[in-house]
């Protein structure tokens, strides 16, 4: 069970390059590894002279895109253990960046959705951040009873990882938070909630 | 929806500012405050001259706090369609005219962490309002003003004095300096918004500058408001209201449209809004698009018209009205 049809709903327009940008600054998560490499196939390897890379594994440890990516030459590469930690270096380096800096983030919507965010509280329009979905299509959702966030949810309805209630996952999406809407489902009657369905594998 | 609530106001005050440059001060007639604007509004002036009513749009250039009256700079203009010339040599203080309600369409973005301006001559006037909003709101600001010689510079001294040298920077033409657009550019913080306000080709060349050194169009904002341009006579047919209506060579289609008493809708009256957007049901000739609103595959689909400067070379249009 889904509410869909709500026109907040991100679309992930795509990597793109900008060949005019002076510097690109790349956040890459698991699969979104992929999107960078799909792109220097199509534009070359010389935005790489000017590119500063960052990256998080994610689920993707297996597949070793971390050594691919590192291997590229790219001005800069930096790993991240986790998402957190990558985030705060992003904020760093977009604290430090200059206009003629483009920025790209690919991974799962949940990571673009907060790396999203950290770009617009240094005054970046999201609009010009280039994005692309890649990976689970597991979903960062906010309870809009307690608040609490839950981040990689693939079942509506889900619980709360805070509050404990079900919730519906709505297509409603806010960009301030970087999350899809959560909301109860079995207020009237609790303990009446359909079974979850796997719908972000 | 045209959003036309008028205020009738006298003018109460004409200042000569610079050469061929009047300050023009509009006070209510009924006494009651103007509403607050926001920095970079315009209104929309509408003059009786003689049998012709003529409405041209103007930025304000008052503080936006100014609940008493609203002020706006006018440079007569060498081949006027006759607002700058009624302006400059008809209007008296102490006339009576008509004035819209103010309508932003080149407001400053809040999200911004600075702002950089870059004017060409009488496009300073929004960018008095913005500053003086800017400078409250405690917003980094700088002003970047071209002008053709110091003494056709209205309000560069004022400016510089108010704001400081270090964030108001002249460059005049006649002593070979123009704004050095690609070093201002460089090395600006994330998150700058650059605003233009001039004639077509600084703000084409200003525009294509910022883009080719990698900033978004999103942080872009530019802001002419174009007189319609004459061409050859015509007519309209109206496929709604089943008419037929002349429009002269120095007439706009919305102009002929409200001489001959049809209310079409409008906002800003110079191809920059999108708000006289008409539906073109047939033409017989060729549509002249002539706004800055309608996308490139809009003007080329023979669909869409902007009725307040667009026009055709032909014999007849008819619109969806």
């Amino acid at each position: 069970m889904l509410v869909a049809g709500i026109k907040s709903r991100p679309v992930y327009g795509g990597l793109n390059v900008d060949i005019h940008a002076r510097r690109h600054l790349f956040a890459l998560e698991g699969e979104g590894a992929l999107a960078l490499l799909d792109q220097l196939k199509a534009v070359g390897m010389d935005v790489l002279k000017t590119a500063d890379i960052l990256y998080v594994a994610s689920g993707s440890k297996a597949e070793d895109h971390d050594r691919t990516l590192a291997a590229l030459g790219a001005d800069s590469f930096w790993l991240a253990p986790t998402i957190p930690v990558l985030l705060n270096r992003f904020h760093v380096m977009l604290g430090q960046a200059h206009m003629g800096t483009c920025i790209y983030v690919a991974g799962t919507e949940g990571f673009i959705g907060q790396a999203q965010q950290a770009a617009m509280n240094h005054g970046v329009d999201p609009a010009s951040v280039h994005s692309e979905h890649r990976g689970s299509a597991a979903r960062r959702v906010q309870c809009v009873h307690c608040k609490g966030i839950t981040d990689n949810v693939t079942t509506s309805p889900y619980t709360c990882s805070a509050c404990g209630l079900s919730l519906l996952v709505r297509d409603h999406y806010s960009r301030r938070l970087g999350a899809f809407q959560g909301v109860c489902i079995d207020a009237e009657e609790p303990g009446t909630a359909p079974k979850p369905e796997e719908l972000f594998p | 929806m045209t959003i036309n609530t008028e205020m009738k106001v006298r003018v109460a005050q004409i200042a000569q500012v610079a050469d061929k440059v009047k300050r023009f001060r509009f006070e209510r007639a009924d006494g009651q405050p103007m509403p607050v604007f926001s920095g970079g509004a315009h209104v929309i002036v509408s003059m009786r001259d003689g049998k012709a009513l003529r409405r041209n749009p103007y930025s304000l250039m008052s503080s936006p706090e100014d609940t008493v009256g609203y002020e706006i700079s006018v440079l007569r203009v060498e081949n006027s369609r006759g607002g700058s010339a009624f302006l400059h040599e008809k209007l008296k203080e102490g006339d009576e005219l008509v004035l819209s309600q103010p309508v932003n369409l080149f407001a400053h973005d809040h999200r911004a962490k600075k702002h950089i301006m870059m004017a060409g001559g009488i496009g300073i006037t929004p960018f008095i309002a913005m500053m003086d909003q800017m400078e409250r709101e405690g917003a980094a600001f700088e002003l970047h003003y071209a002008v053709r010689t110091r003494t056709h510079g209205a309000y560069w001294k004022e400016l510089q004095q108010r704001y400081g040298k270090h964030r108001v920077k002249i460059y005049c033409d006649e002593e070979k300096l123009f704004i050095p657009v690609a070093d201002v550019l460089a090395n600006q913080p994330l998150g700058t918004h650059l605003y233009v306000c001039g004639p077509a080709g600084m703000i084409n060349g200003v525009l294509g500058k910022a883009r080719e050194l990698g900033w978004p169009k999103q942080n872009l904002h530019s802001e002419e408001f174009l007189a319609p341009p004459p061409g050859k006579a015509f007519q309209v047919r109206l496929a709604r209201a089943n008419r037929t209506i002349d429009v002269a060579p120095h007439q706009s289609i919305l102009e002929a449209l409200e001489a001959n008493g049809v209310e079409a809708p409008y906002l800003c009256r110079g191809g920059a809004c999108g708000q006289c957007e008409t539906g073109v049901v047939s033409c017989d000739g060729e549509l002249e698009h002539n706004d800055h609103f309608l996308e490139p595959d809009d003007k080329a689909s023979g669909k869409k018209i902007m009725i307040c400067v667009s026009r055709i070379k032909g014999n007849a249009v008819t619109l969806d009205l």
